[in-house]
């Protein structure tokens, strides 16, 4: 498929591989549901490979998938406490699946799963609606005490009510919003920034000179995109904590 | 919109969408130019938001469960496991320090108690030896005392004997004398009783 090499959007280019079509709806395997599959497959394989041993000493990979483990326990602990824990696997689910996905990214040629706004939205609407499902299944209609706080003077009770239940809904799409702008944002910085290096080449010596610029500029923005894949996931994940705790302790 | 129109050449074709380039095609140049994706912007097309979603709800939903089920059960065992064993180790260090007090706290009873021993046979043996030279100083000043009493005794005798003789020899000197010198024949008797009376 021919296409303008420093054109930024094209990473994010959807491609059929199975079109799939059921009535009026386009279920293609694309590229997108590929890397969806690799980013699942890899994970998998990485944390049940590197605990194949079982080590009483942890080994290099098995450290990495003890911390992250813990990690994830402690994020959830400290935010929805013991009672929390029963969430666990859905929150390691999502930390491991966006951090992985986000990595991925940063592979030349790879597509970013988190790229896409409706992946990241429907990702945060299933945190949602698990912490609204389970908020009613625990409580019942007492749930709907998250959004009352407690010791606000009553004349301005209903004030505030609105301004909660506007910031609960706001939630997923903050959460989905946040992941989504920021991988793609700076997937197409470094893709812009790469293009320059392509485009000055192309001009001659004064340009192949004057590309070492955005050359630099491309490493260091590499870097910053490692952090921020990671960085990213542990916000997704510590956000989901934050909510989950709505959802077993409806009040605060 | 885009999407409507693959949509609608969908219906015509053999069920394959038609590539994005050949809409892009159809329009000329001007799309063209922005590319092979049909001229939106990727993450803003509906067109791919089912089978996303789709994809995204199985592949996650696969991840969640083999999570659940075997990744996290293993992780947590493992450390589980860790933690046991720590406890465990560490409980067996305490025994064992507790098993070294004891040995240490039989060491030094054993110790003192040897010390003692030690202490009460040289005190034994110390007295013993004491007593021992007490006897032999006794023995060998009973001993002395004898031969000085035997000493004394001889000498007393032997005073006496030569007192004697020199009552004798007194007297044979004055019969000598008194039978030589003067011509006078005295009695023995006569002679002894001079003698005595001379010696006061």
């Amino acid at each position: 498929m021919e296409h303008d090499p420093t054109d930024p959007i094209h990473q994010f280019q959807i491609n059929r591989i199975v079109p799939i079509q059921i009535g009026d709806w386009d279920f293609s395997f694309t590229n997108s549901a590929l890397f969806m599959v690799l980013t699942v497959a890899v994970a998998t394989a990485f944390l049940y490979y590197t605990t194949r041993g079982r080590g009483l000493v942890p080994s290099r990979g098995q450290s990495i998938t003890e911390l992250s483990y813990e990690f994830t326990a402690n994020m959830l602990r400290d935010a929805a406490g013991t009672a929390g824990m029963k969430f666990f696997p859905f929150v390691f689910s999502i930390f491991m699946f966006v951090l992985v996905a986000n990595l991925f990214g940063m592979v030349p040629y790879f597509f970013t799963v988190t790229s896409h706004l409706i992946v990241t939205f429907a990702l945060a609407l299933l945190v949602i609606g698990v912490v609204v499902g389970y908020g009613f299944y625990k409580h019942g209609l007492k749930w709907l005490m998250v959004f009352v706080p407690s010791g606000v003077p009553g004349y301005i009770l209903p004030l505030v009510v609105a301004i909660e239940i506007v910031s609960f809904l706001s939630r997923p799409v903050s959460l989905s919003v946040r992941l989504f702008a920021n991988m793609l944002a700076g997937h197409i910085t470094l893709k812009v920034f790469a293009g320059f290096v392509v485009s000055m080449s192309a001009l001659g010596t004064l340009g192949v000179i004057g590309s070492i610029l955005p050359l630099l500029m491309t490493i260091a923005l590499t870097a910053l995109e490692f952090l921020v894949a990671a960085l990213q996931a542990y916000v997704f994940a510590v956000l989901t904590c934050m909510y989950l705790n709505d959802a077993v302790h409806p009040h605060h | 919109m885009f999407v409507t129109q693959a949509f609608a050449q969908d219906g015509e074709t053999t069920g394959h969408l038609p590539p994005a380039s050949d809409v892009a095609a159809a329009h000329g140049e001007t799309i063209h130019v922005e590319g092979d994706h049909g001229g939106g912007f990727p993450p803003f097309e509906p067109e791919f938001f089912p089978s996303q979603i789709l994809w995204l709800a199985i592949t996650f939903g696969v991840f969640y469960w083999l999570l659940k089920t075997v990744i996290m059960p293993r992780i947590g065992g493992i450390l589980e496991n860790r933690r046991d064993r720590i406890a465990l180790d560490l409980e067996a260090a305490e025994r064992m320090r507790s098993d070294a007090d004891e040995a240490q706290a039989a060491y030094e009873q054993e110790l003192t108690a040897a010390r003692n021993r030690a202490h009460t046979i040289a005190t034994d043996a110390k007295d013993s030896a004491k007593a021992d030279a007490d006897k032999e100083r006794k023995r060998l000043d009973a001993e002395l005392n004898d031969k000085l009493d035997a000493a004394q005794a001889r000498i007393a005798q032997v005073k006496t004997s030569a007192l004697a003789e020199v009552d004798q020899i007194a007297r044979d000197v004055t019969d000598t004398i008194l039978r030589q010198v003067a011509s006078i024949e005295a009695s023995q008797d006569e002679i002894a009783s001079a003698v005595s009376q001379a010696d006061r």
